[in-house]
């Protein structure tokens, strides 16, 4: 068995004290405990509570991941500190010293506690999160497809421990972002079959300029979550769902900016960088830049332009004229886009139960329990770029 | 100061649902919980909700199931309330929102569970109560302007009038420290059962028996406590739950020779016996040296006879648990578990419609015994527990304060009191024990001598280690001054709330002379019907725990003896 016992060892930790009533600015607390190197950070830090110092702040319930209450920052990454095992935690430490701090973009309320109902709740309430159900209301339960359901289980499988939040990069800039955490939550509905307000829910989030556009595609919040609620993921299927299905075309720009997108690849093979702004603003089209609102985005970007250029950011034949790749390799691409396009139905990669589907291995238990050690029989597979593009960096 | 006709002391499924249904009544509603509603432990439940929705299945079917699984102690008037109205809540949930998992025609799919004699139990993937729990919460999202949230607010006592009723209780902001009375009509615990008054335990930290405990010292009589619930598939190191879904999905159990023993306890259900029964299976296994693992310690859990996908897809959790915390890859190998407290069956007593014998105050869920699980509860019974008797104290409640006028009391001298002694432990004198020390030998011991087996010797030594434990606790100091989210004063009086459970559960176990359900007495091996078929209440009469008896309610299964 995988599980043999290791002798505890001695993890050394500092915590990001901060006590609102002493006037003093928070400071480092360092401690030393005895575990066994698969026990958690939290263990950790409970066993220094229980020992040493009892004051040390942190929400705590569960102890498996299912609670959502420890999430916290560990070497500068947020976590639950119950996920994170301390051998783990150790290689991630610069000196020997595993660092816990509290979570980010929210206001810290005492030592490892932040104020999670002025951030994350009431984002969570702004996606009018509970379902509007389709009327009428059966006697039984509405009849809906298994895979709906457990499609839309993996939002669910969201526990709200904030820690998608804590790094948002978009949010750090635009607190308003509605984020993460409340999108996948909005996900949850929209891909309800139940809900009624499909369209509505989609158009209200995709004209809020601190909406499902407003997301950078930095992946920090799918490598955040210790659920695999793939948070990015769903803001996109909001984005997918909402243009390619409903075409509602926002205010943001977003919808002409991914067509502009998808277009000039398929045209070029490679971004043409010149075009994808007249575009997003002009309407998708060569003639784009001379609608009036590209115009004014143009001008307004063009200090932007020239430091570009001077700086040798990019070359300005290649930006005026577009990349020019070998024509098979255009093809090649093009080819994508037919393959992708011509099916039916939209593939949605739900990485919740995607990417383990793998060829069946029955090991028989009798085999295991003679032979403890079972390779883990491969990698699993790479999870697949969903196939149709998407793109927004505003 | 705020007053309320519902107060609801705990926000997991059975408070969240009582506030919803008070609500919907017309009530004016408060739910309090000392942390934010999602973290309350009903999020762990994983495996599911019991309810006869199946065209094959009858909802006398379920009744008997669970009278069987009480091992014929539990009130079948409210078996039959919990049976009967199980399918309509099941649809209720579903139509709010609950995303459970379908069959290929789009109907709710159901699983086997443990002492159920057909497929019954209504899931979403494993995380069915975390799935429950949210939508509820959603549903508070939605109705926020009918039901006021006190978030993170800690309740140190109740408040009786001079008449006796309950009306209302005192609690500590935990984010300010400020000290509020709250005055109400009725007040609904839902604050959960005390699994941390043993280590290891599948409870989370929170579960610390605050609702059994103030109720108790309220006057208000408690029942069943001596049945406290072995789960038998928990991690070894920290016992961490496997859900019951696991066997339900088909997986074995093995002990050192890789056999079935199942087989000896329960030829016909086999793993999917009563919790009690395969529990104490597994015990004999591993006291007989037939365990697995480091010491012989555990018993092997089997997943790998399950279909790979659909242990990917329906167990989801249990496979990440098995990775993160017990490194192991359940669907390639076995994993080693042993039984572990999960559960107590008995709580605060209440009628079927909540209400304890204290007038004004109710209880529903875990904190609560209706008794609809008697000697031992069922897998996939405890939502259902929940959520009926949650609606139903809700409703009860509202209609109550629809007929009555806000009570009118003098708060301030409790006030005072409860504040004094919160200051008190503040500033106690480092010359006792440590708060966590007493803590772990109560839940070590519990665990050594209040478990699935029992003696006259244990118990009574138990019951001394408690009366020490008690003493002690009483100087047991900390280390937090501040009043900011000050978790270690709150945590010295969860200390008094642990031990005041853990006395009642050893008394009961002590007084019950047979072995039924969760309590097995190796000195009185056998169940008997004749002395024993009886509630045992206990209630606090100066400063300790007196015991008296209440007849069992059997409507239309006469007690016989139990196989699986």
């Amino acid at each position: 068995m995988a599980e043999t016992q290791r002798p505890p060892e001695q993890f050394s930790f500092r915590v990001r004290r901060y006590d609102p009533e002493s006037g003093e600015a928070p400071y480092w607390d360092e401690h030393t405990v005895e575990l066994e190197p698969h026990r958690s950070v939290l263990e950790a830090i409970l066993q220094a509570r229980d020992r040493f110092d009892g004051s040390i702040g942190i929400r705590c319930s569960c102890r498996q991941a299912i609670c959502g209450s420890c999430g916290v920052r560990v070497n500068g990454e947020p976590a639950l500190a119950c996920h994170t095992h301390l051998d783990a935690a150790l290689k991630g430490a610069s000196d020997g010293v595993i660092e816990i701090e509290p979570m980010g973009n929210m206001p810290v309320i005492k030592d490892l506690i932040v104020d999670m109902d002025a951030v994350h709740w009431k984002k969570v309430q702004r996606v009018t999160p509970w379902l509007i159900a389709k009327q009428p209301v059966p006697e039984r339960e509405y009849i809906v497809p298994h895979e709906n359901m457990v499609d839309v289980t993996q939002t669910m499988g969201c526990i709200q421990c904030g820690a998608c939040v804590s790094d948002c990069l978009a949010m750090e800039v635009d607190p308003g972002f509605i984020g993460p955490a409340a999108l996948a939550k909005a996900y949850r509905f929209v891909g309800d079959p139940r809900d009624d307000q499909q369209f509505e829910r989609l158009n209200d989030l995709a004209q809020d300029p601190q909406g499902i556009f407003d997301c950078t595609h930095c992946f920090k919040c799918v490598d955040a979550c210790p659920k695999d609620v793939n948070p990015m993921g769903q803001i996109m299927r909001l984005r997918r769902i909402a243009t390619n299905d409903h075409h509602i075309v926002d205010q943001n720009n977003g919808e002409r900016h991914e067509a502009a997108f998808t277009t000039l690849i398929k045209d070029y093979g490679l971004l043409h960088e010149a075009e994808i702004l007249p575009r997003s603003y002009g309407g998708n089209s060569w003639f784009g830049k001379f609608a009036p609102a590209a115009g004014k985005e143009l001008l307004s970007s063009l200090p932007v332009v020239i430091k570009g250029v001077i700086r040798g950011k990019f070359n300005p034949k290649i930006a005026l004229f577009g990349h020019k790749i070998p024509k098979d390799d255009l093809k090649a691409v093009q080819a994508i886009y037919d393959k992708v396009e011509s099916r039916e139905k939209r593939y949605e990669l739900n990485l919740y139960i995607a990417g383990e589907d793998e060829v069946e291995v029955q090991p028989a238990a009798a085999a295991a329990l003679t032979a403890p050690s079972i390779a883990n029989g491969g990698a699993e597979p790479e999870a697949a770029t969903p196939p149709s593009s998407e793109g927004s960096e505003q | 100061m705020p007053a309320h006709d519902v107060l609801i002391i705990g926000a997991g499924l059975a408070g969240q649902r009582a506030a919803l249904a008070a609500a919907r009544e017309g009530a004016s509603v408060a739910i309090m919980s000392k942390v934010h509603p999602v973290r309350s432990h009903s999020v762990a439940a994983a495996g599911g909700i019991n309810a006869a929705i199946s065209v094959d299945d009858d909802w006398h079917s379920h009744a008997y199931d669970t009278v069987k699984g009480s091992d014929f102690l539990g009130d079948q008037d409210a078996i039959e309330v919990m049976c009967s109205e199980a399918p309509g809540e099941v649809m209720h949930l579903e139509h709010i929102g609950v995303t459970f998992h379908r069959n290929d025609r789009g109907e709710m799919d159901l699983r086997a569970f443990g002492g159920a004699s057909i497929k019954r139990t209504a899931y979403v993937a494993d995380i069915t109560g975390q799935a429950l729990l949210h939508v509820l919460y959603e549903q508070l999202m939605k109705h926020h302007e009918t039901v006021d949230r006190y978030e993170e607010w800690f309740t140190t006592s109740l408040l009786r009038d001079e008449q006796g009723r309950c009306c209302g209780v005192i609690a500590r902001d935990v984010r300010s420290g400020r000290m509020e009375a709250f005055t109400a009509k009725n007040v609904i615990l839902a604050c959960g059962g005390a699994g941390q008054a043993y280590k290891p335990t599948t409870n989370g930290l929170i579960v610390t028996g605050d609702g059994i405990a103030m109720a108790y010292r309220a006057g208000a009589p408690l029942m069943d406590m001596e049945m406290v619930q072995y789960h038998p598939t928990c991690l070894v190191e920290t016992g961490i739950l496997i859900t019951e879904g696991a066997r339900g999905e088909g997986a074995h159990l093995l002990n050192s020779q890789g056999e079935r023993f199942m087989e000896k306890m329960a030829p016909n259900k086999m793993e999917l016996a009563s919790r009690d029964v395969v529990s104490r299976a597994e015990q004999i296994e591993i006291n007989e040296g037939r365990g697995v693992g480091p010491g012989g310690k555990g018993i092997y859990l089997d997943v790998t006879v399950v279909p790979r996908k659909r242990t990917l897809e329906a167990l989801r959790e249990i496979v990440n648990l098995g990775k993160d915390f017990a490194g192991v890859d359940i669907t390639r190998e076995p994993i080693t578990i042993r039984p572990g407290q999960h559960y107590i069956m008995g709580g605060v007593k209440t009628d079927i419609d909540g209400q304890t014998p204290i007038e004004g105050l109710y209880a529903a869920g875990e904190v609560a015994c209706v008794s609809v699980h008697g000697g031992n509860r069922l897998g996939a019974n405890s939502l259902l527990d929940t959520l009926i008797f949650g609606r139903r104290s809700g409703e009860h409640a509202a209609a109550r304060a629809a007929s009555m006028a806000m009570p009118v009391i003098d708060t301030h001298a409790q006030l005072r009191r409860d504040s004094d002694a919160i200051d008190a432990i503040i500033n106690r004198p480092r010359d006792g024990r440590r708060v966590s020390e007493i803590k772990n030998e109560l839940g070590e011991m519990m665990n050594k001598y209040a478990a699935v087996f029992r003696d006259e010797q244990g118990l009574q030594s138990a019951r001394e280690t408690i009366a020490r434990l008690k003493e002690e606790s009483e100087h047991a100091w900390i280390d937090d001054r501040g009043t900011v989210f000050n978790q270690d004063v709150l945590g010295a009086i969860e200390l008094s709330y642990m031990i005041d459970c853990a006395e009642t559960t050893v008394v009961g176990a002590i007084e019950r002379k047979e072995s039924r359900g969760a309590q097995f007495r190796t000195d009185y091996p056998e169940r008997n019907d004749e002395q024993w078929l009886k509630h045992i209440d206990i209630t606090l009469d100066g400063d300790g725990p007196q015991v008296s008896y209440s007849p069992v309610t059997i409507t239309q299964w006469q007690p016989e003896e139990r196989k699986y």
